[in-house]
């Protein structure tokens, strides 16, 4: 037990107790902690295992950039690893996990990785897991993946809501400390829309960690009553616990709130965690500095830590990380760690001060070592004392179970990055600063800019306010900001203290300076090699702490500058962000929307078994009682519609108004085939070619009026479609008169097939209205009403082959007039089919669908040629006429009947000769829709056919390699029910 | 009149109301709809002989009125979504049709559509809820606001009548995962 909770101080609620777990101890902390506080309180230094070597690591920060201190969050499906203590806000129950570590956190059996390391060095994966090939996937890629990441997921589906959302400022800022709030005030006194983003859940930055005043109060104080203020402003957003993630295009930001991630669970409907998109029109970045270490030998063990957190930790949280503790630091700001830890009443054994000319704190009972750096670390399992060469090169030990380090503060520059921004290197601060390629619209104050001190960061938080507030046509008001330290850093760089044993980079992915070297030896030198080689900067913290001393350290190599060796840029997002709130609401069945048919209740009470089209969700098969496979079902239905009457809702197929003094010839342009004669009353087959003549969808169009048509699509098309013709309205053709509206959903339309389907109807349409033969012919249409005075529109048209009807009403009369049919229809033996039915139907009658229409496909291919109207021009007519789509040995659609009925015929097999091989050269088309045919009783199918329609009669192999078939069958007519259409026009 | 008995976009016989929190979400079926849309080069004979039947101009873009028992919207140049009480037979398509002649095309659309009526007795509410909807600034949507949008892959019409109320339009196929969404938010934010 080392560390330990102060008697006083800190902005915790040490009235309340909470009770939380880790690795199965009972533990207590305060309202105010995060599991990282509350577990030094505890004393707790080890916890965790390093990715690589399983070194035993402690926490070494107090903010989001902590690479060592990640655990399992919560247990059972909520349990979420890889989770930062240093932001995980206690909560009464909270249980965390370590995590790479077997048996025990203590007693690691992988430990011996660390044993080999000489073999494990910088880009060991691309030398190790080489030969022999076979390897590969069978050994190499199972050990990697098992020995790869750090926690676990749980594999159960996340129980937890989340949800998204869009804001929308004048001014966003990100980060809540001395910048930002200064920053806030200012645009929130002016009127501006402020949002106000801050990662933490206590707004105020580092004025939460530091003891030196503002005006005449603390700094904590100053920012609580910032913050109050602009709490009581209505147009002023305040997000705590938000961390915006990512600087995107046009003004808009990335930003998830954690809702409830600091209560054990989320009340019900309440979501965990919501992602806003907010656009605004100006940006502050505030969101402060990173302070970096030091790398000398063994500076990973638990205990040594980050100097600002160590003091973080007792100022804010009330903890004492270490009983005696010692500071090594190359600037003054270190020295502010011996200072406040002392106040607290902590021991501080020693100042290790790598500058010469260090100035001596004067901190009672501590060494004052100038000129000193620590060369090594002793503790098995945590920090036990450091060794210290001094200025005059004698090396002793000093006893201290904590360590903090200063190595400097790097700006937390990372969205300036995120549009191809690069940081610039500012000597005065000996850290990349931003660059001036800033994300449009955005400035940067405060410790995020390079301004060291608190003074600076108010006055700057300020000044990009008023110039924002400028561009806004905003005035600002005047700058009313409290007296405040304004002390230089006074910073010598020192990147890494030389030595034989290994100094650690990156503590996440186990990368030290020797593996630097190591790349640079190699030839990875380069910084987006060095990167890659050595994974520096990668995983969950992706190189806050390490990326700038590994620079420092390959530029020292390299005997170049660090603005010479330059960096590598960031990305999106800032910090880790879940897949449950980039998924938001959308998830499971709701993950996009579903539509319905208007007769969606009725098929329900059938047990219509549904599936999905696009959006839509269609019945597919109606089985009845004692069906026990599919195939009974569909057969029944196919027999019944050739047989009797069968009923479909085929509300799914657009339905494109298209009206106009010019809508005929409109209709006449975007159909290969002929429109513009067509008789009012009528409806014809259009086949609709794209520009380069290919086919792009087919149905039937209706001229209800001279100046009136409605275009059918297939039901995958309809928005396609629409669209195509759009394009033409507006763009190719603005001189002609024609408006387009789809009227899809308006109209349920129920197909009504079978040499009864004239019977069924004249018992629901209302008397006056002549549909015989010789009145409503074939390709006949025109409003009628129903059941008493329903607006209704009859098509006499056929997809089955038989004399067949589609009747269209009012969508919300769709599932009563479903109901009304199969009532009258009973004893005519109306029977509902589905889609499986539909399709049978059609691949009988040889009609193309989905199959057949695949983006592929000309009018040549489907022998459909000769709609191509060479006596008009239209959308693709041209195009089509290409010697390369004409040739002889063109693709032609053909009917397949397997030669035994007993065989199995699958779409998308290949057809080949009797003896061929089964290669590509010998190919000669493929299936394109295959069905069992009832009618036939054998497997049928729709293929293209080299040169297919001379080959009638030729016996052939449809092989299907993924499934092993290979089926005779014989070439036939597409159409194999009726080819001259005697049962439609009956 | 029809023996045949109409169903709500959601499939009930009635509409639905759902209240959650302090907002009502209500499935609302008593409008007929129809879009009207000027013929090329007809569009201020259109406009014109459309205000002298519903009263009152028709608006422009991203905006409706109210006249009467007339609602239009503003749908798409020189195109408007037309809306009159639903009275027992539907014939808004015929009296808008007598009303344009042949300066306007005129398509049924009543039953193209699923409407939501949400309505909250504080306003902040109605912002709250399309906070989390939609990509429209909720300060923008003020009363006589209409706008096309899209929110959960659906396209749809707003139309804010009132400071505390929101009138949401949606292809009547996809009422369901429209009505999922809107209560969804809804229990989210209560």
């Amino acid at each position: 037990m080392t560390g330990r909770r102060l008697e006083h101080g800190g902005q915790i609620d040490r009235a309340q107790a909470l009770r939380f777990r880790f690795d199965g101890r009972a533990l207590t902390g305060h309202p105010g902690d995060t599991l990282a506080s509350a577990l030094l309180a505890n004393g707790v230094r080890l916890v965790g295992r390093s990715f690589k070597y399983h070194r035993p690591r402690g926490i070494l920060s107090a903010g989001p950039e902590e690479p060592n201190a990640l655990v399992t969050l919560r247990s059972g499906a909520r349990a979420e690893p890889n989770t930062r203590a240093t932001v995980a806000e206690l909560f009464d129950g909270l249980t965390a996990t370590s995590q790479n570590r077997w048996p025990s956190l203590r007693f690691d059996a992988l430990a011996i990785n660390d044993l080999a390391a000489p073999l494990l060095g910088a880009g060991f994966y691309y030398k190790t897991f080489m030969w022999p090939a076979a390897f590969w996937e069978r050994v190499y890629e199972p050990l990697i993946r098992r020995a790869a990441g750090l926690g676990r997921l749980s594999g159960a589906p996340d129980p937890d809501a989340y949800d998204k959302g869009f804001l929308h400022a004048d001014l966003l800022v990100i980060g809540a400390g001395p910048a930002g709030l200064a920053a806030a005030l200012a645009a929130g006194r002016a009127g501006a829309r402020v949002v106000l983003a801050d990662e933490d859940f206590r707004m105020g930055g580092r004025l939460n960690a530091e003891t030196f005043a503002l005006g005449d109060t603390t700094g904590a104080d100053w920012a609580a009553a910032a913050v109050a203020e602009l709490a009581g402003m209505a147009h002023v957003r305040l997000l705590p616990r938000t961390t915006v993630f990512g600087a995107f295009d046009h003004g808009i930001y990335g930003a998830v709130e954690r809702v409830a991630d600091h209560l054990p669970d989320p009340p019900p409907g309440t979501p965990r965690q919501i992602l806003w998109r907010i656009t605004t029109r100006r940006t502050i970045l505030a969101a402060g500095a990173t302070e970096r270490p030091i790398a000398f030998a063994d500076n990973d063990r638990p205990g040594v830590m980050l100097a600002g957190s160590l003091r973080a930790y007792a100022n804010r949280w009330g903890v004492a990380p270490g009983k005696r503790v010692a500071v090594f630091t190359n600037n003054d700001d270190g020295l502010r760690t011996a200072r406040d830890l002392r106040a607290h009443g902590v021991r501080v054994a020693a100042v290790i001060d790598a500058r010469p000319d260090a100035p001596d704190p004067r901190i009672d009972g501590a060494r004052h070592l100038p000129g000193a750096v620590v060369i090594g670390t002793s503790g098995r399992l945590g920090l036990t004392d450091v060794t210290v060469r001094t200025a005059d090169v004698r090396e002793f030990r000093i006893d201290c179970d904590a360590l903090g380090v200063s190595g400097g503060w790097n700006p937390a520059l990372h969205l300036t990055c995120h549009q191809r921004g690069r940081p610039v290197w500012d000597d005065r601060i000996a850290a990349f600063a931003p660059g001036p390629d800033l994300p449009p619209g955005m400035a940067v104050a405060g410790a995020a800019a390079g301004v060291p001190s608190t003074h600076g960061a108010l006055h700057s938080g300020h000044a990009a306010a008023a110039e924002a507030l400028d561009a806004l046509g905003r005035t600002a008001p005047p700058a009313d900001l409290p007296q405040a330290e304004d002390a230089p850093l006074a910073l010598r760089p020192l990147w890494h203290v030389p030595g034989t044993r290994r100094a650690w980079l990156d503590l996440q992915n186990d990368v030290t300076v020797k593996d630097i070297a190591q790349a640079q030896h190699e030839g990875f030198g380069a910084v987006e090699h060095m990167k890659r080689y050595t994974t520096l900067g990668m995983a969950t913290d992706q190189g806050k702490i390490a990326n700038v001393p590994a620079l420092g350290v390959m530029a020292e190599l390299t005997g170049r500058s660090i603005a010479e060796t330059g960096t590598t840029i960031f990305r999106p997002p800032y910090t880790p962000v879940s897949l449950g709130a980039l998924g938001g609401r959308a998830t499971g069945p709701t993950f996009k929307p579903t539509r319905l048919t208007p007769t969606h209740p009725w098929a329900e009470a059938q047990g219509a078994v549904f599936v999905e089209v696009g959006q839509w969700l269609r019945a597919q098969y109606f089985p009845r009682a004692g069906e026990t496979h599919w195939r009974q079902s569909v057969d029944r239905e196919v027999l019944a519609v050739r047989a009797g009457v069968g009923l479909c809702d085929v509300t799914t197929l657009g339905k494109i108004d298209i009206q106009g003094t010019d809508a005929a010839r409109f209709v006449n342009r975007v159909y290969c085939n002929g429109f513009a004669r067509l008789a009012v009353g009528r409806v014809r087959y259009g086949l609709m070619l794209r520009e380069d003549g290919i086919v792009m969808d087919d149905g039937t169009t209706a001229r209800l009026a001279e100046d009136h048509f409605v275009m059918t699509t297939t039901t995958a098309n309809a928005g396609p479609v629409f669209r195509h013709l759009e394009f033409a309205r507006q763009c190719l053709w603005p001189d002609l008169d024609v408006q387009l509206i789809s009227t899809t959903d308006a109209w349920a339309q129920i197909a009504v097939a079978g040499p009864k389907s004239r019977t069924l109807l004249q018992r629901v349409i209302d008397p006056g209205h002549d549909i015989s033969n010789a009145a409503f012919p074939f390709m006949a249409c025109g409003a009628v009403t129903v059941c008493g005075g329903l607006r209704a529109r009859l098509f006499r048209i056929s997809f089955s082959g038989e004399l067949a009807y589609e009747l269209a009403v009012p969508a919300r009369y769709g599932n009563a007039l479903m109901e009304r049919l199969m009532e009258r229809g009973a004893d005519l033996g109306a029977t509902p089919y589905g889609t499986e039915a539909l399709s049978v139907l059609r691949i009988e009658k040889g009609h193309a669908a989905g199959g057949e229409l695949d983006g592929r496909t000309t009018a040549q291919n489907l022998r459909l040629g000769r709609m191509v109207s060479t006596k008009k021009d239209s959308i693709g007519a041209v195009a089509a006429r290409r010697p390369g789509l004409n040739t002889e040995d063109t693709l032609e659609l053909v009917g397949l009947r397997a030669r035994r009925p007993d065989s199995r015929l699958a779409a998308g097999s290949h057809l080949f000769a009797p003896a061929a091989r089964t290669e590509a050269a010998n190919d000669l088309g493929w299936v394109s829709s295959a069905a069992f045919s009832p009618h036939l009783g054998a497997p049928i199918a729709l293929a293209f056919l080299r040169g297919g329609a001379a080959r009638q009669g030729e016996v052939l192999r449809a092989v299907n390699l993924l499934s092993g078939q290979d089926t005779e069958v014989e070439v036939t007519s597409p159409h194999f029910i009726d080819p001259d259409g005697e049962r439609l026009r009956a | 009149m029809p023996d045949l008995a109409p169903l709500t976009p959601l499939g009930g016989t009635t509409p639905r109301r759902d209240r959650i929190g302090g907002v009502t979400i209500a499935e609302a079926c008593d409008w007929a709809l129809a879009s009207v849309t000027a013929r090329r080069g007809r569009a201020s004979d259109a406009a014109g002989r459309m205000a002298a039947m519903i009263g009152t101009a028709l608006p422009g873009p991203g905006a409706m009125v109210r006249s009467g028992d007339w609602r239009a919207v503003w749908l798409a140049p020189e195109s408007w979504l037309l809306a009159a009480p639903l009275a027992g037979q539907d014939d808004i398509e015929a009296r808008l049709r007598d009303a344009v002649g042949d300066a306007a095309s005129v398509t049924e659309q009543t039953d193209a559509w699923a409407r939501f009526d949400i309505t909250a007795a504080n306003p902040a509410r109605v912002g709250a809820l399309l906070e989390r909807l939609c990509n429209i600034p909720p300060a923008r949507l003020t009363p006589g606001a209409a706008t096309r949008t899209v929110f959960e892959h659906l396209g749809v019409i707003m139309l804010r009548e009132t400071d505390d109320s929101l009138s949401i339009l949606g292809a009547r196929s996809s009422a369901r995962s429209l009505h999922h969404a809107l209560t969804t938010v809804a229990r989210s934010l209560a």
